[in-house]
């Protein structure tokens, strides 16, 4: 039996210290009409059938390794520097679980706490935890806790609608039975949604004594940086009614732009998975999720703490534990327990060894090839690219045809991913594309694509 | 020497990865946006991997040795599984790409549906939450919803814990609005039927079980006690955190359970990566499938041609409580676990047996030195009282002194029921050699708590950091590196 050590001499000798004959002894106390259900699963394969296998299913699939890719949405396609996936795959890592043992999990401890430090310097903030699932679940957890900090007397949260569609999917999952209201984030019109600036002012009218936070997404959905100066005013505003900013942020765009910290937001969250994370179909990715010392005891999750041990030797331990599941039970701030270290490691070493020069260079050459992209397909007759808001590595574009057809051709003629179908997100925006390049994309990729686009142009007659 | 953070290995100007040029022209950053500062450390790539090999340097994982944190399942991780994983046609895979494009990772959630299904006797399952608690939290959503839509929302809003639950069964059921009631254990390390019984009317949403229990111990009041819950109109949540105790040795949907979560990381071997990430796919009976979280994958009726060469596709269960999170959920872990049940097939049965066997023999090898407060055949795992008595050594020191030994101590003081509790799982890829000399060394550890307790006590005295005050770093809450002006080490130093 493959890693099952035993040899049938062994099992023998140990059923005798037992006082038992036989193995199925040992489930005298399952009731007997259950018990020893025949398991009907295909017949096992030996490692090399397994590979043949797995290898035959992952050939099945078109990576993006193959064709160019100019989807993002949440996900990116990123380059991965050689060092992560070497240290990763250190058994001592990744085969060992959350530290609750710290005079033997010092490397966790330590490279946890490293991780918090960077992404306090990426977000500007005081303190972030070491993890959450993914970049959804951590805002689900941020609106909850913006609930507890304004003591549960505050039923409202105010949404921006270009948030991720599926991180306020999430967040509905979350509140569903809890007496929460979401507001703000659907029924505006096409013409409403292309003017960030005035969805921030409608939406800043609704604050009021029963809002709880306001949501701010940092590029929204849509790629689009609201300008910091203007979130001053928002952070005040929010601060004013008494309620609190949350910010959704992708970590790579900080490298460029004021950080949320600095522009007043009072808790942080976001997608890790850019920080030398695959795109792996959709996970596992990193939840990122920071806030202000003041508010750290309602902040969910494992945070790492510094201090000594018994000769006076620098050392790390999980702290402020009473605010955990296991001490606090139903009181707890969340049922959060494994997070997802592996992932936050991959960060923290990504983040060192890119360092601040190499995030920056990251940064800008998705800012620079969206940008050079974005203005290429503006000259297409029939596209229409929104151009007149700032804008990180997303774009929009207004197609000429239905995208799923574009997008259709481009994979079937042209060996290319297209962009996101806005259409899925919100009716309001069928017709338009959302496209993403990232330092992964070369210029012939971002050629070939506008070649492509051209000639695909709209639908002739007949 | 302790290693120094890599903040302070920190030199201004200091390269790790170069980046190209850009190969398009440059466009104009808008004004205002920019940050000035970004405080990240300044290293090269050398310092970045001796920084971090010396940090796994300083832990342990199953890797390194035995690992019998209870209720965890820190068994064996193979290697092939992390090489699947990282195939470029899985692990390159964008989760937007049209369904036709991904055919071979769809197959694969699929049939692990399907694995998990017939392992744990449930009618469907959902692949999307991240973790178990998450799993627990979507599980919990469900029987809510499945009670709203027979209009007894309102009503039934208490939710019946054991006393001997993981915490999360708590935290989980709060996070969905429920009344939490716990539920003693009667003497046997069972559920309280009399406790049970008293508790159950047209208020209850449902039971949490934990089966085996937090004991280690298979439930023998289990069936009644789903009848109980079942009869006031309640349904069963089942905590798959133990399920490598079931594995073809019952199935919990068979037995009336109508929503579990299963823990990847535990059970189907997927590595538990310091903390995760894990993977808490949700089983579900027939009444409670319409309500599982989506997507889930199915076969696509109308563009599969012919039976052999399905067509898979995403869809939405009919009254979904929705996403739990982005995307699909960690198929990362899924390719891994896929991989361990492949090779596994219908001998998962072996895989329970030999976990249960490891324990047992465990067991038997630790009675007569330590207390067992609930002593009959346990499954995976059992509890043990970490005292000596007659001297002042606790569950504690004896977790700490066994790191001397060269082992991962246990979970200690959980489950709550029991005190100075050693929760112990062996789990099935360890040796009788290894049982036998972790029997010893706690044996060892006894005979030392007599002879010479403080040695016991200052435990451990050959890890790279000795005992750390804990009670320090909550107070003086330091949280994240704080440059200072100190002198940086150099690497010399280091």
């Amino acid at each position: 039996m493959r890693f099952v050590p035993h040899t049938e001499e062994e099992r023998r000798e140990m059923l005798r210290v037992i006082g038992v004959e036989r193995i199925e002894d040992l489930f005298a106390d399952v009731p007997e009409a259950y018990r020893f259900p025949p398991l009907n699963l295909p017949e096992p394969l030996t490692e090399l059938e397994i590979r043949w296998e797995l290898e035959a299913l992952a050939e099945a699939n078109i990576h993006t390794g193959q064709y160019a890719c100019f989807l993002g949405a949440g996900a990116y396609r990123h380059f991965i520097p050689a060092v992560i996936d070497e240290l990763l795959r250190r058994g001592e890592f990744y085969t060992a679980y959350t530290p609750y043992q710290p005079e033997v999990s010092q490397g966790t401890l330590q490279a946890m706490f490293e991780f918090q430090s960077m992404i306090c310097a990426l977000t500007g903030m005081e303190v972030a935890n070491a993890s959450h699932y993914d970049g959804s679940s951590a805002l689900a957890e941020a609106v909850l806790m913006a609930l507890r900090l304004t003591r549960g007397e505050r039923p409202k949260v105010l949404m921006f609608p270009t948030i991720h569609p599926e991180y306020r999917a999430v967040v509905h999952t979350y509140v569903q039975h809890l007496d929460v209201r979401l507001e703000g984030e659907s029924g505006w019109t096409l013409h409403q949604l292309r003017q960030p600036l005035l969805l921030l002012e409608e939406l800043e009218a609704h604050l009021d004594a029963e809002t709880a936070a306001l949501v701010i997404p940092y590029p929204d959905f849509l790629g689009r940086v609201l300008p910091p100066s203007r979130l001053r005013e928002t952070a005040d505003r929010v601060h004013q009614a008494g309620a609190l900013l949350i910010a959704v942020v992708n970590p790579i765009a900080l490298a460029l732009f004021e950080p949320p910290g600095n522009w007043g937001a009072d808790i942080v969250v976001g997608e890790g998975q850019p920080l030398g994370i695959p795109l792996s179909f959709g996970g596992p990715y990193l939840g990122i999720m920071a806030t202000r010392m003041a508010f750290v005891r309602q902040l969910p999750g494992r945070i790492v703490g510094e201090t000594v041990d018994l000769e006076g030797r620098r050392g790390y331990v999980l702290t402020l534990s009473t605010r955990e599941q296991h001490i606090r039970r139903e009181k707890a701030t969340s049922n959060i327990t494994t997070n997802v270290g592996l992932m936050a490691l991959a960060a923290a070493i990504y983040l060192s060894v890119m360092g601040r020069h190499g995030l920056r260079q990251v940064a800008s050459l998705c800012y620079h090839k969206a940008h050079y992209l974005a203005e290429r397909i503006a000259s297409l007759s029939g596209y229409e690219v929104w151009r007149e808001h700032p804008f990180f590595h997303e774009f929009v574009v207004r197609t000429p045809r239905p995208v799923a057809e574009i997008n259709r051709i481009l994979y079937e003629g042209y060996q290319i991913l297209g962009g996101y179908d806005l259409g899925q997100a919100d009716p309001e925006l069928a017709g338009h594309m959302l496209l993403c390049a990232t330092e992964m994309n070369t210029r012939e990729e971002l050629d070939a694509l506008v070649e492509a686009l051209g000639e695909i142009g709209p639908a002739r007659e007949g | 020497m302790p290693e120094p953070l890599i903040f302070e290995y920190s030199v201004p100007g200091r390269r790790g990865v170069e980046m190209p040029e850009p190969d398009v022209p440059e466009a104009p950053f808008p004004e205002g946006f920019l940050r000035e500062d970004l405080p990240l450390p300044e290293v090269s790539e050398v310092d970045v991997v001796r920084h971090f090999l010396r940090l796994s340097q300083m832990n342990y994982g199953v890797d390194k040795g035995f690992y019998p944190l209870g209720s965890c399942t820190m068994k064996y991780n193979p290697k092939i599984n992390e090489e699947m994983a990282r195939l470029p046609g899985f692990a390159q895979l964008h989760p937007y790409q049209d369904p036709e494009t991904v055919q071979g990772a769809l197959a694969l959630m699929y049939h692990l549906q399907e694995f998990l299904k017939e392992i744990g006797g449930f009618a469907a399952v959902s692949l999307q939450p991240a973790a178990g608690s998450q799993g627990e939290l979507a599980g919990i959503l469900m029987i809510r919803a499945y009670h709203r839509d027979r209009g007894e929302g309102k009503k039934r809003i208490k939710m019946l814990i054991p006393d001997s639950a993981h915490g999360t069964n708590p935290a989980s059921s709060a996070m969905a609005g429920l009344r939490v009631v716990n539920i003693p254990s009667d003497r046997r390390g069972n559920i309280d039927l009399e406790a049970l019984r008293r508790e159950c009317d047209e208020t209850v949403a449902g039971l949490m079980i934990t089966n085996p229990n937090t004991l280690g111990l298979f439930d023998e009041n289990l069936m009644e006690a789903i009848e109980l819950v079942h009869r006031c109109g309640g349904l069963i949540y089942g905590d798959g955190a133990n399920m490598n105790a079931l594995m073809g040795i019952c199935k919990p949907g068979e037995m009336g359970f109508d929503v579990m979560h299963y823990n990847l990381h535990k059970t189907f071997s997927t590595p538990h990566g310091g903390g995760g990430p894990g993977a808490g796919p949700v089983g579900a009976s027939e009444r409670l499938a319409p309500y599982l979280p989506g997507p889930i994958v199915a076969i696509d009726r109308e563009r599969t041609v012919r039976p052999d060469e399905p067509v898979y596709t995403l869809v939405w269960p009919e009254r979904s409580i929705g996403r739990v999170r982005a995307f699909h959920g960690h198929f990362g872990v899924f390719v891994r676990a896929y991989t361990y049940i492949r090779m596994h097939g219908p001998r998962l049965r072996e895989v329970s047996e030999a976990a249960v066997l490891n324990a047992n023999y465990l067991l038997a090898r630790l009675r007569g030195i330590y207390p067992v407060p609930y002593d009959r055949l346990c499954k995976h795992e059992f509890v043990i009282m970490g005292k000596v008595p007659g001297t002042p050594v606790r569950a504690l020191d004896i977790s700490k002194r066994l790191m001397d030994y060269g082992f991962h101590p246990p979970t200690n003081y959980f489950p709550l029921i029991v005190p100075e509790a050693l929760m112990i799982e062996p789990t099935e890829t360890e040796s009788k050699a290894t049982l036998d000399a972790f029997a010893e060394a706690m044996r060892r550890i006894a005979e030392e708590a007599r002879s010479d307790p403080q040695r016991v006590q200052q435990a451990p005295h050959t890890t790279p950091v000795r005992r750390l005050d804990e009670a320090r770093a909550a107070r003086q809450l330091i949280l994240r590196y704080v440059p200072t002006s100190e002198p940086r080490p150099t690497l010399a130093q280091a």
